[in-house]
């Protein structure tokens, strides 16, 4: 075992958080504000690595700065969607300090040491204090300079963020987020894997995988079942004994029944199951005519859209979409005739605010005394909030109902994380509508969770008729999680991945790879019969659990429902508040961009109108 | 708008047709009934696909003779009929029977007894079932009608067929449904297929190009709450 080896001192990093001129927006990920500033500490430095958190935010920026590129710096971009080969040549280049700046995603956080940076500018909150140490320690490797870094929030919230990083930064605080129980699936595969090597001792074998933080809580009933299941399937129904891939020798040891077990674990070997894009396509090109044919409009993740029914409709490149279906890696959608999208595309990244952030947040919100940190216009807004509405005491959930348009809206600041907030979110909606509330959609960002309904949910709140305490339950992760997951797609997914990766599913065969289409449909089958017949299975535990954690983030949803117990304010008003704003922004946003004809789309556009929310909000 | 209406009315479990005179009901379960006969036809039940699966590795759950045999039942259950024909492929391939769990084995008998029961050859499983009583045959004529694997490509007025595993998909209101389905048009009928791990093709495809009297053709769809008998004008492919 090597020591660690802990180093005291050293300098200290000089962080700031860019100061601009210019007025930092209410909402959006993409802080176009701050291009000029960013450009010209780009041309104030030898080179310049800046962090962004999405893929489209890179290309955003990267076009940005070239935009204002007068002096034609040498600007390069290194993202997860680039060809390889063209990955390679930018790093290249960065290595022999022919670059002055560098665009990346969380592709170059960890580990890339090269080329002589001296400043890191990161574009969009870091999400995490552990994340951002990470990030700035890419600039300058010698002990006794500071690493610079500038920290540019995209929006208002992001402000409060950064501020929150950047101080965790300084006390050194940790938040890297809690490590996930290892997967079953994933052991299935080790244990084929150690078996195709060589004879395995089962009580070896567990100590060894025990050993392993993530399984250090494996109990030894859990690894038998996960041999059988490598064995035999593991199913109760004990059929396919003569088909084992693996057996029990005279010696006790187990090992693979023939070699063809070990080429098929050969050709399948991997935990990565690639797909995380599916293709946006129309169903229908014209009247009558569907097809698979119809014209694609982009890339969407998959994430987003296996939460999502057929009939659900969202907003994707501007334009109100409604999902008709999935067929292998592709989503069909069509022109929906609503104007009310329910649950909009958020724009902005996959790693949810840490646990440690979203708590240091709330307590900048509860303390005044902290606001001279923030910008002037940032601790105004603060400010007119408690004015117009209340600013939640730091353990407290503050939940505001207001009526706008034909509508009446439920926002929240629970400040759990997109995943955790998306859950929350078709969960509330479930609830108020078997409440009487008349739910007609949702959007969740990071920090909050805007409803909105036909009925006048303040009005029900005062009123006595609709209590927020039992919609915010604890026991809506119960049968309501189960009924939503029983609809969505989602549990369906997440068992193909389980499958494949568990070696139930191959992927390839010698000579002929199966196409995402038979996997697909092979998959749900499979999933139904399993399902109806043998719940426990063991398969099925691992797919509930892969879906709890990840797309559901269900752990995290469930501590602050906790939390919030007897601790929710409700503040019923006559109009939007100034916290609602970032928010309410995210629901109109894209909308502007409808097609010309469509008179509903208009109407949504100036509904949404961002000098109006903001005169309406902070105004007199 | 006519789809709609007949997707809104009560659900109805069987619906009513005729094929080459021959009355017959589709049954929400996917079998077709002749009361005149007291036939009860089922296509494709591909018993013991999974363990044709395992055989080759992939050790899929072997519940899909349970949950096919299960249905059978019912279906059964509801006809009471004195003859019944598998439309071949019953077992996905020549080994199937004799892999047939025991417990299996025994509950397709006891479904079988007191019935005429004809297993219809099927390009999976071209032999006879083993130690399974019933009659194999190539095919099977019984009133106006002619039982068969494959549908035949010639005009064959009174053809009940399988083999091609029809389904059918509509868009409602925005919404896209795609079912397994019966397809007739009066002269013939292409059955869905029964089994629990069968996947399906739209009949909108060129597979079943020339087969039927296109401004005839009818999907009676298979819902999870009834049948619904869907016109050619509305059907999608895909």
């Amino acid at each position: 075992m090597a020591e660690i080896i802990t180093v005291g001192g050293g300098a200290k990093p000089h962080i700031t958080i860019l100061e601009s001129e210019e007025r930092v927006p209410w909402a959006g990920h993409q802080a176009r504000y701050a291009i000029p500033e960013v450009y010209k500490a780009i041309k104030d430095h030898r080179t310049t690595l800046l962090f962004v958190n999405t893929r489209s935010q890179a290309e955003l920026l990267f076009q940005e700065l070239w935009r204002v590129n007068e002096d034609s710096l040498p600007i390069a971009l290194h993202h997860g969607s680039l060809d390889v080969a063209q990955r390679r040549r930018v790093e290249k280049a960065m290595e022999t300090n022919s670059l002055r700046a560098i665009v990346a995603t969380s592709t170059l956080d960890l580990g890339i040491d090269w080329g002589d940076v001296d400043l890191v500018v990161h574009v969009g909150a870091p999400k995490g204090a552990s994340r951002l140490a990470q990030r700035i320690g890419r600039s300058n490797h010698r002990m006794d300079e500071p690493s610079r870094a500038i920290l540019v929030p995209a929006n208002r919230f992001e402000v409060l963020e950064c501020r929150a990083a950047l101080d965790a930064n300084y006390l050194g605080a940790q938040d890297t987020p809690p490590l996930v129980d290892g997967a079953l699936d994933v052991l299935a595969q080790h244990v084929l894997g150690c078996a195709c090597c060589e004879a395995f001792d089962a009580a070896a074998l567990f100590e060894e995988v025990r050993s392993a933080e993530p399984y250090a809580r494996l109990d030894r009933a859990t690894f038998d079942r996960v041999i059988d299941f490598v064995a035999t399937g593991g199913y109760a129904l004990r059929t396919y004994e003569r088909y084992a891939k693996i057996r029990k020798n005279k010696d006790g040891k187990w090992r693979i029944s023939n070699p063809h077990v070990a080429q098929q674990y050969r050709l399948n070997v991997g935990t990565i199951i690639e797909q995380p894009y599916l293709t946006l396509r129309y169903a229908r090109s014209g009247r009558g005519m569907a097809g698979r044919g119809g014209p694609a409009l982009g890339k969407i993740e998959e994430g987003f859209i296996e939460t999502l029914e057929p009939g659900d409709t969202f907003i994707f490149a501007g334009k109100v979409l409604r999902l008709e279906g999935i067929r292998e890696t592709e989503a069909f959608v069509s022109n929906a005739a609503g104007s009310d999208p329910r649950i909009p595309v958020y724009a902005g990244g996959k790693f949810p605010l840490s646990t440690y952030l979203a708590d240091q947040v709330r307590g900048m919100l509860a303390d005044p005394s902290r606001w001279k940190a923030l910008p002037d216009q940032v601790a105004d807004w603060l400010r007119i909030q408690e004015e117009k509405s209340v600013l939640p005491r730091k353990g407290d959930l503050l939940v505001e109902t207001f009526p706008r348009g034909q509508r009446y809206y439920m926002v929240c600041y629970p400040f759990e994380g997109r995943l955790a907030h998306q859950t929350l979110g078709m969960l509330l909606t479930r609830r108020l509508e078997r409440m009487g509330g008349k739910p007609l959609g949702f959007v969740a960002t990071d920090y909050s969770l805007a409803a909105w309904a036909l009925g006048d949910v303040g009005h029900m709140i005062k009123r006595g008729k609709l209590s927020l305490a039992e919609l915010f339950d604890e026991d809506m992760l119960g049968d309501d999680l189960e009924a939503w997951l029983a609809d969505s797609w989602l549990l369906k997914r997440s068992f193909r991945a389980c499958a494949t990766i568990g070696g139930l599913i191959e992927k390839r065969h010698p000579g002929k790879e199966k196409t995402g289409r038979q996997m697909t449909v092979s998959a749900d089958l499979i999933y139904d019969v399993l399902r109806s017949h043998e719940p426990d299975h063991i398969l099925l535990q691992a797919t509930r659990a892969d879906a709890a954690a990840g797309l559901l983030d269900v752990r995290r949803l469930a501590e602050a429902l906790s939390r919030i117990q007897g601790r929710i304010v409700h503040k019923d008003l006559e109009r939007i508040s100034p916290l609602a704003v970032p928010i309410m922004l995210e629901i109109g946003k894209e909308r502007v961009k409808g097609e010309a004809h469509d008179s509903l789309l208009e109407e949504a556009a100036s509904l949404f109108d961002e000098a109006a929310l903001v005169e309406e909000a902070m105004g007199g | 708008m006519t789809g709609s209406a007949a997707i809104r009315k009560p659900a109805r479990l069987a619906s009513e047709i005729a094929i080459a005179g021959e009355e017959a009901v589709c049954d929400q379960g996917g079998a077709l009934y002749f009361p005149a006969l007291k036939l009860l036809a089922v296509s494709d039940l591909h018993l013991e696909k999974g363990s044709a699966f395992a055989r080759r590795g992939m050790l899929m759950p072997p519940y899909d003779t349970a949950a096919t045999l299960l249905a059978l039942q019912a279906v059964i259950a509801r006809y009471e009929p004195r003859i019944v024909v598998s439309l071949g492929d019953s077992f996905h391939d020549d080994w199937g029977s004799e892999r047939l769990p025991a417990v299996f084995r025994e509950r397709l008998i006891s479904l079988m007894a007191g019935r005429d029961w004809f297993w219809v050859a099927g390009n999976h499983d071209p032999k006879p079932p083993v130690d399974l009583p019933g009659t194999t045959v190539q095919e099977l004529a019984v009133g106006a009608v002619r039982f068969r694997h494959e549908p035949s490509r010639a005009a064959e007025p009174g053809e009940v067929a399988g083999h091609l595993h029809p389904c059918a998909r509509i868009v409602q209101r925005a919404k896209s449904v795609r079912r397994r389905c019966f397809a007739t048009d009066g002269s013939r009928m292409i059955m869905p297929a029964f089994g629990a791990y069968t996947g399906s093709l739209n009949i909108l495809d060129r597979a079943y190009a020339g087969l039927f009297a296109q401004e005839r053709l009818m999907a009676h769809m298979l819902g999870d709450s009834g049948i619904f008998p869907i016109a050619r004008s509305m059907l999608r492919p895909g």
